[in-house]
């Protein structure tokens, strides 16, 4: 009975915790104060939403903020609408985004979530670079079409996945326009440097990917577990082009890190669009046509691997050897 | 005329000789292959198929839609003839709702088979949300599972009636078994007015069960923005397809049946005319609904649309689509028109040739449309661009064929495969035609 004391204090102090990082968001501006707790080097007994007892580094308390995250996981976070603007002026297919998702959504597969197309309108139209991620759209093609609501959206406009609840008939995958979805179609080979018990325990459909779980499917979740540390998407932070931006469509704001800016403004200013619109799926990406470009196309085909968007760990191949 | 232990001893129950336990033991090989191959999956995941991201539906699927279409079988020739009381169904009309059980039944299960956390089935259920198609099916396949196991059993209680007293002596264990089945039948008055209702009332409600059956088998495509599934002609196009599928079945059975039963005295010329002519028309009409899915499109499809009609006219899929549509559609609309083609063996091959066509027919409506996405495939490994099924996948989708033959076979070997009560009655009639109440 008395493991529950020090539980609910927890609590108490991770809602708080949440509000700070909300606050944070709100400033528009990427805060790290949550984030520096530094390691204690005391550890601690929890129990886990499941009952398991783990061993945890004071230090490391911020981590378990999305077991509590203090809003409904289903609902959303109340009063946001996330909403991103990529701007394809600006990509030179860097891969850093692409490399950052794969990274903090231990992304193991042969696709990944986040892509960089190569793309290209009509024939005398110059080529261009074009990131895609989920579009995390308002009507969602693959959310109407899940039979067990794994796939859901929420009000704060994020359509996540409950990997738990997932059945594995791809459904989604096949409604998805946006070819955004990817099967775990083996037991998935992550590497974590936690306990790996601890993330199943950490289990959240705010982190996607932490774990994959065999015969379901992943995509990209818009990192709400950034969102209410007060932080952005890893993609948008490690873009070194500021392609992305990210923001709150209530608050008309977006940042890509170094600037911030209304965003109907800047759709205005830049025409924007979003993908497909007349499938009437009502993205909540939009995209800003490659005007101006700040570095030529060709530039990007060196890093550009046309059948590999997940770096395998160096695993020497016979070819490689030659 | 025939006398009552002729019947019995021509339609009903009898042992396997060396032939039907070699096929037996054929598909049993076949169906233990597969439940291999399928626990490999189960511990590896559907990593042993072919299926990627992009091709996210392969032939389990297409088998699957194969299945459900040919389950249709017992709508068309069950309740339509017997709603229209066609006299010419008499002698396969038991033999159409064995095809359509069993085929039902192996839709069910190849769905399955297609789920990657089967151990989550039960969430269909907890978490079922109305909206999804996938929720339709789970309704819709059971309730028709239900119906046509029903519209098998009832008309059936009277033969089994027949065999439980005919083992009366001779063989008691045969008799415990028939006798319960049969539910104490004993041609009352009463038992013959319910078991009418009943089946009329089954017939009734196979008909619109069956074109729902098939409508939300389209549903799980055309709701989908896939080019080449988007289309509002699906719904139809599949019941005109199923229509197709279904007979083809049924005429191959029939006639294997009746040749491996010597039924040829049962099973005339004549009937194989009228179901070749029933057959005719239902290959005709979808001669039709594929003109509408693939010629009128070429007239204004975008950009996507072509493509995808361009890989099945002229690209990889070409030899496959023009084998379906000439040879497995085309030529026997054709040829059974003409009465020589309506003869038992030249329907039986022209059936069998269309059953192969259709099954196929499923596999190019699934997958070419999964390698035209609106996105161009990037970023992924080349050979996601292209998908044959892999050896696990062939192992147990013959399984499930194999498992719905074995379920055809034992149910003929054990249940009189026309309805001996039946012939009775219409040999009664025959003899004194006035005191037959109508
Ligand atoms: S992009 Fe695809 S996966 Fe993402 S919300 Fe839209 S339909 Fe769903
Ligand atoms: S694969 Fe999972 S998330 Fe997708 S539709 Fe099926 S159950 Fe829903």
């Amino acid at each position: 009975m008395d493991k529950k004391e020090p539980d609910n204090k927890r609590r108490e102090f991770l809602g708080e915790g949440w509000k700070l990082g909300l606050a944070a968001a709100l400033g528009g501006a990427a805060l790290s104060n949550l984030k520096c707790t530094p390691a204690s080097g005391k550890t601690e007994t929890l129990m886990t939403t499941d009952g398991q007892m783990v061993e945890v580094d004071t230090g490391q308390v911020e981590e378990m903020h999305h077991m509590e995250p203090g809003h409904n996981v289903r609902k959303g976070i109340p009063g946001r609408k996330f909403v991103m603007v990529i701007d394809l002026a600006k990509c030179e297919n860097a891969l850093a985004c692409q490399r950052s998702c794969n990274k903090h959504h231990f992304v193991t597969g042969d696709n990944a979530w986040l892509k960089i197309y190569n793309m290209q309108d009509s024939p005398d139209a110059p080529p261009y670079w074009m990131p895609t991620l989920c579009m995390h759209c308002d009507k969602p093609a693959c959310v109407t079409v899940c039979p067990v609501d794994a796939t859901f959206k929420r009000e704060d406009g994020l359509v996540l996945i409950d990997n738990d609840r997932c059945i594995g008939c791809r459904f989604c995958m096949a409604a998805c326009p946006y070819s955004t979805r990817v099967f775990n179609w083996n037991e998935p080979k992550q590497e974590f440097e936690m306990d790996i018990d601890m993330v199943h325990a950490m289990h959240s459909p705010e982190h996607a990917g932490m774990p994959s779980v065999k015969g379901t499917v992943d995509k990209c979740d818009f990192c709400p577990h950034q969102a209410v540390k007060g932080e952005l998407p890893h993609c948008v932070t490690a873009c070194p082009n500021g392609v992305f931006y990210f923001g709150d469509k209530n608050e008309d704001t977006v940042t890509n890190g170094d600037e911030t800016v209304r965003l109907s403004e800047l759709l205005e200013k830049k025409a924007g669009y979003r993908l497909f619109e007349d499938l009437g799926t009502d993205p909540s990406v939009y995209y800003l046509p490659p005007k101006d470009r700040i570095a030529p196309f060709e530039e990007g085909l060196e890093s550009y691997n046309e059948f590999q968007s997940v770096e395998k760990p160096e695993e020497p191949t016979a070819e490689d050897a030659q | 005329m025939k006398t009552r232990e002729q019947l019995i001893e021509d339609l009903g129950p009898r042992k396997f000789n060396r032939g039907g336990m070699v096929w037996v033991g054929f598909l049993l090989v076949l169906i233990v292959a597969g439940l291999i191959a399928y626990i490999d999956q189960l511990i590896q995941g559907q990593v042993v198929t072919n299926m990627r991201d992009y091709v996210l539906w392969g032939v389990y699927i297409s088998n699957f839609v194969f299945f459900v279409a040919t389950s249709f079988v017992s709508a068309i020739a069950v309740a339509a003839l017997r709603l229209t009381n066609s006299q010419w169904r008499r002698p396969f009309v038991r033999l159409a709702e064995i095809v359509s059980l069993a085929c039902i039944i192996m839709a069910g299960l190849t769905i399955m088979i297609d789920m990657a956390r089967p151990d989550r089935i039960l969430n269909l259920f907890i978490h079922a949300r109305l909206q999804s198609p996938i929720t339709w099916d789970v309704i819709i396949i059971p309730t028709f599972m239900a119906v046509s196991l029903l519209l098998l059993y009832f008309p059936l209680l009277p033969d089994l009636a027949i065999l439980r007293d005919h083992y009366a002596k001779a063989k008691p264990r045969l008799r415990k078994i028939y006798g319960a089945l049969a539910l104490k039948w004993q041609w009352t008055e009463k038992q013959l007015r319910l078991q009418g209702r009943s089946v009329h009332l089954l017939a009734l409600m196979i008909i619109p069960l069956g074109l729902i059956l098939e409508s939300i088998d389209a549903y799980l495509f055309s709701t989908t923005y896939r080019v080449g599934w988007d289309s509002s002609n699906f719904a139809p196009y599949f019941i005109s397809g199923a229509m197709v599928a279904g007979l083809g079945a049924l005429i191959s059975v029939v006639y294997v049946v009746r040749r491996y039963r010597k039924l040829t005295e049962y099973i005339t010329e004549y009937h194989f005319d009228k179901l070749g002519k029933l057959f005719n028309l239902a290959l005709l009409v979808y001669v039709y609904f594929n003109v509408n899915e693939y010629v009128i499109p070429l007239f204004t499809s975008k950009k996507g649309e072509s493509e995808h009609l361009e890989t099945l006219l002229e690209g990889e899929f070409a030899p496959a689509f023009w084998a379906v549509t000439l040879v497995g559609l085309l030529l026997p609309a054709i040829l059974t028109i003409f009465k020589r083609y309506r003869k038992p063996k030249a329907l039986f091959t022209i059936a069998v040739i269309v059953v192969i066509g259709s099954w196929w027919k499923r596999y190019l409506i699934v997958t070419p449309t999964l390698l035209h996405p609106y996105l161009p495939i990037q970023g992924v490994p080349e050979s996601w661009r292209h998908y044959f099924p892999s050896m696990h996948e062939w192992l147990i989708t013959s399984a499930t064929l194999a498992m719905a033959l074995l379920i055809i076979t034992l149910l003929v070997r054990y249940l009189p495969v026309i309805s001996i009560d039946k012939l009775l009655e219409d040999q009664k009639a025959a003899v004194q035609p006035k005191t037959q109440e109508s």
